[in-house]
C-alpha cells in the first residue's frame, strides 16, 4: 500500500536523522526508559504501605500497568509524532507534505519517528513479564489467545486516539494539551484497576471513549476477575472489533479535518 | 478524469497547460472580538481569476503580501481547493487528484525547504528518488545534470544544516526536478539570496526552460526576477489580476514615465514640449519626463528642431515604481483596461 510504503520510508530517513545524534540518541532512549520506570516506582511505593488497590494485589496492578504501556507505548512509537500536528499547520510545513504523491496521514504519521519510544515499551514489557510471572493465573486457551489480541487492539485503540486528535487540530491548533490529556492521560488511567475510580468515569471509559477495552476488560477476564460494570465475559473478546470501529472513526475525522484545512488553509 | 466530455474547458489543448476559469477562493476569518465573542468576516483571497499558461512559458507572478499570490499557488499544486470556478493543471483537477498531479509538478517554497536538515543533501534526493518511484536511470541523468549546472557537486555529503541560504535553495530546486516535473513552482525562490547566488538560480531556471521546456511559473518580490527570467507578468492585488502581458506593457497600464536627459549647448531656461515636462535642470542639462508610451524619436525630433542640443540619451523607468503606482492608484480602472 502507497500509504504504508510512504511511511516506511519517511520512518527510515527519522531514524538515520537521529543517528547523526548517536549520543543524544543514548541518552533519550535511556531517558525515557527512565522516567517509565519511575512510573512504576510510584505504584512500588504506593504498595509499601498498602495490600490491595481496590481489591487488586500488587502483581494484579502491574499486569494492568505493563498491558497499557506497552499498548500505549506501540501507538507513541507508530505514530505519536501526530500530537505534532499542529504545529506544523500554524508554520505552514503541512503544505510541503501536501505536495508529495503520499498519503498526507502516512507522511504525517510518520513524522519525527522516534525509536527512543522503545524505552516505553520496554519498559512496559519487563512490569508484564513479571507480573505474569507472579500472578497465579489459570491459563485456558482463550486467556492465552486474548494476551497478544489486547496488546494489539489496545495500540490500535491508542492510534485511533492519537489519528482524532490530530484532525482535532486542524480545526484548533493549540489543542495538543487535550489530546495529551486523552492519551498519556488514558494510559495512566488504566494503569489503575477500575475499582478505584467512580462508575460514571468507568462507564465513561467503557462506552464513550473505550479505553476500558485496551486493559480492564481483558485484564479482568484474564485474571479471573468480574468484567467491569457487570458485563458479559464475551465481551472480553470484543477489543479487536472495537478498535476497528475506533479506527474507522478516527480516519474519518482525519478526512473531515483534512478537508478542511485544505478549504480554510489555517 | 471525471468530468463531462461535453465541457469546453476540458479539452486538451497543448497551448493550454494551466487553465484557470473564474477561480475563487474565500476563507471565512474569524476574529476574536472579546471573551468567547467572534466576528466573522469574508475574505476573498482570489476573486474570480481567469489566466492559461502555455507549456514551455515561463510567468512571473507578482504583488504585494496578501495579494493572493500564494493562494493561488496552493490551489494549483492542490493545497487548497477552490471555492468556486475552475482549474486545471495538465488536464487534472488539483484538489481531487492532488496525488496524481504530484508526480507531474514540481514545487518549491523559498521560506521552508523539504531538505532533511541533519542529513547529508543526498539523502534528501534519494528519498525523492523512491518516493516518487523514479527510474533509475532517469534519477542518475537528472541529478547529475541538476548537481552540474546548480553546482552542487561539493554540497552533496553535506548535512544540510550547514549548508548556506544559497546552497539550500539551490539543493532544494533540485530536489523538485529529480521526477521530470512538467511544471516548476516557484514561491520566492531568490528572497534573501546574495547577488551571486541569485544569479546561478536565475541562470538554472533559464537553462531549464530553454533546455528542457519545462514551464515555470514563479512568485517574487525581485523584479529583476521576472526582467530576466519572465517575458510574462502577472500583477495581482487584493485578489484580482490587474494585468497580464508583456513586462514591457506594464508600463502603459501604470501610467509610466520614461525620462528624457538633454545636454543643451547652454543653460537655457526649462523646455517646453508637451506632453513632456522638465523635471529638472542642472546646468545645460535636462531631465524631460514623458509618457512610457509615446514614441521617444518623435519627441526627439521636436526638442532637436527647437533646441541646441549636443548629446541625449533616454532612460526606462523604475518597475517597482510602475507597480508601486499601480496599486496605490485607481486599482479597478486599471484592471479594466489590463485585463480584457
Amino acid at each position: 500500500m502507497e500509504g504504508l510504503r510512504a511511511y516506511r520510508l519517511i520512518g527510515a530517513m527519522w531514524i538515520r536523522s537521529t543517528m547523526a545524534y548517536r549520543a543524544s540518541f543514548a541518552m533519550t532512549t535511556f531517558a525515557n526508559f527512565a522516567v517509565t520506570a519511575l512510573d512504576f516506582v510510584a505504584i512500588l511505593l504506593m504498595f509499601s504501605r498498602i495490600d490491595a488497590l481496590g481489591g487488586w494485589p500488587l502483581p494484579e496492578v502491574a499486569f494492568l500497568y505493563g498491558l497499557s504501556s506497552v499498548a500505549f507505548g506501540l501507538a507513541d512509537l507508530a505514530i505519536g509524532s501526530m500530537e505534532r500536528l499542529g504545529q506544523r499547520v500554524r508554520d505552514g510545513t503541512l503544505d510541503t507534505l501536501l505536495v508529495r504523491p503520499a498519503p498526507v496521514l502516512a507522511q504525517v504519521a510518520a513524522d519525527r519517528f522516534a525509536l527512543r519510544r522503545l524505552g516505553r515499551i520496554t519498559q512496559g514489557s519487563l512490569v508484564l513479564g513479571y507480573a505474569l510471572a507472579a500472578v497465579d493465573i489459570h491459563w485456558t486457551p482463550l486467556r492465552l489467545l486474548l494476551m497478544p489480541v489486547a496488546v494489539v487492539s489496545g495500540a490500535a485503540i491508542f492510534c485511533a486516539v492519537f489519528v482524532a486528535g490530530a484532525a482535532f487540530q486542524f480545526v484548533a491548533q493549540d489543542a495538543s494539551e487535550v489530546q495529551n490529556a486523552f492519551t498519556y492521560g488514558g494510559a495512566t488511567l488504566l494503569q489503575y484497576p477500575p475499582t478505584v475510580f467512580g462508575r460514571e468515569l468507568v462507564r465513561g471509559v467503557t462506552f464513550l471513549l473505550p479505553l476500558a477495552f485496551v486493559t480492564w476488560i481483558p485484564a479482568a477476564y484474564v485474571l479471573g476477575r468480574p468484567i467491569p460494570l457487570g458485563l458479559p465475559d464475551w465481551v472480553a473478546f470484543a477489543p479487536p472489533l472495537v478498535a476497528g470501529v475506533c479506527c474507522a472513526l478516527a480516519g474519518l475525522a482525519w478526512r473531515t479535518g483534512l478537508r478542511s484545512y485544505r478549504s480554510t488553509g489555517s | 478524469m471525471d468530468d463531462h466530455v461535453t465541457d469546453h474547458f476540458i479539452e486538451h489543448r497543448a497551448d493550454h497547460f494551466i487553465e484557470l476559469d473564474r477561480v475563487e477562493k474565500v476563507f471565512d476569518v474569524r476574529k476574536k472580538t472579546g471573551f468567547m465573542k467572534r466576528e466573522r468576516r469574508e475574505v476573498r483571497a482570489v476573486d474570480s481569476i481567469s489566466f492559461t499558461v502555455a507549456r514551455g512559458e515561463m510567468v512571473g507572478y507578482i504583488g504585494p503580501n496578501g495579494a493572493g499570490k500564494s493562494t493561488t499557488i496552493k490551489m494549483l499544486t492542490g493545497i487548497l481547493t477552490p471555492s468556486g470556478g475552475r482549474l486545471r493543471v495538465a488536464g487534472i483537477d488539483p484538489s481531487r487528484e492532488r496525488t496524481r498531479l504530484a508526480h507531474r509538478i514540481g514545487v518549491v517554497f523559498g521560506q521552508r525547504t523539504t531538505l532533511w536538515w541533519d542529513l547529508p543533501l543526498i539523502d534528501s534526493y534519494r528519498l525523492m528518488h523512491r518516493m516518487y518511484r523514479i527510474p533509475d536511470a532517469r534519477y542518475r541523468e537528472n541529478l547529475d545534470r541538476c548537481v552540474e549546472l546548480l553546482e552542487l557537486g561539493d554540497l552533496l555529503d553535506v548535512p544540510v544544516r550547514q549548508l548556506s541560504l544559497g546552497q539550500r535553495m539551490r539543493g532544494d530546486i533540485a530536489a523538485a526536478l529529480l521526477h521530470d516535473p512538467e511544471v516548476l513552482y516557484l514561491d520566492e525562490p531568490t528572497i534573501g539570496l546574495d547577488v551571486i547566488s541569485k544569479a546561478k538560480v536565475r541562470g538554472f531556471l533559464r537553462e531549464l526552460n530553454a533546455e528542457r521546456g519545462t514551464t515555470v511559473l514563479l512568485t517574487t518580490h525581485d523584479l529583476q526576477d521576472i526582467e530576466q527570467l519572465c517575458s510574462r507578468v502577472m500583477v495581482i492585488d487584493h485578489g484580482r489580476l490587474m494585468y497580464d502581458g508583456p513586462l514591457t506593457g506594464l508600463h502603459e497600464v501604470g501610467e509610466s514615465e520614461r525620462t528624457l536627459v538633454v545636454d543643451l549647448e547652454r543653460e537655457l531656461p526649462p523646455i517646453e514640449m508637451p506632453p513632456a515636462r522638465v523635471v529638472r535642470v542642472e546646468g545645460p542639462r535636462q531631465w524631460l519626463a514623458f509618457p512610457a508610451a509615446e514614441s521617444a524619436a518623435a519627441l526627439v525630433a521636436r526638442v532637436a528642431a527647437e533646441y541646441p542640443l549636443v548629446d541625449l540619451s533616454v532612460r526606462e523607468p523604475d518597475i517597482e515604481a510602475v507597480i508601486a503606482r499601480m496599486y496605490a492608484g485607481e486599482a479597478s480602472d486599471a484592471a479594466g483596461q489590463a485585463v480584457p
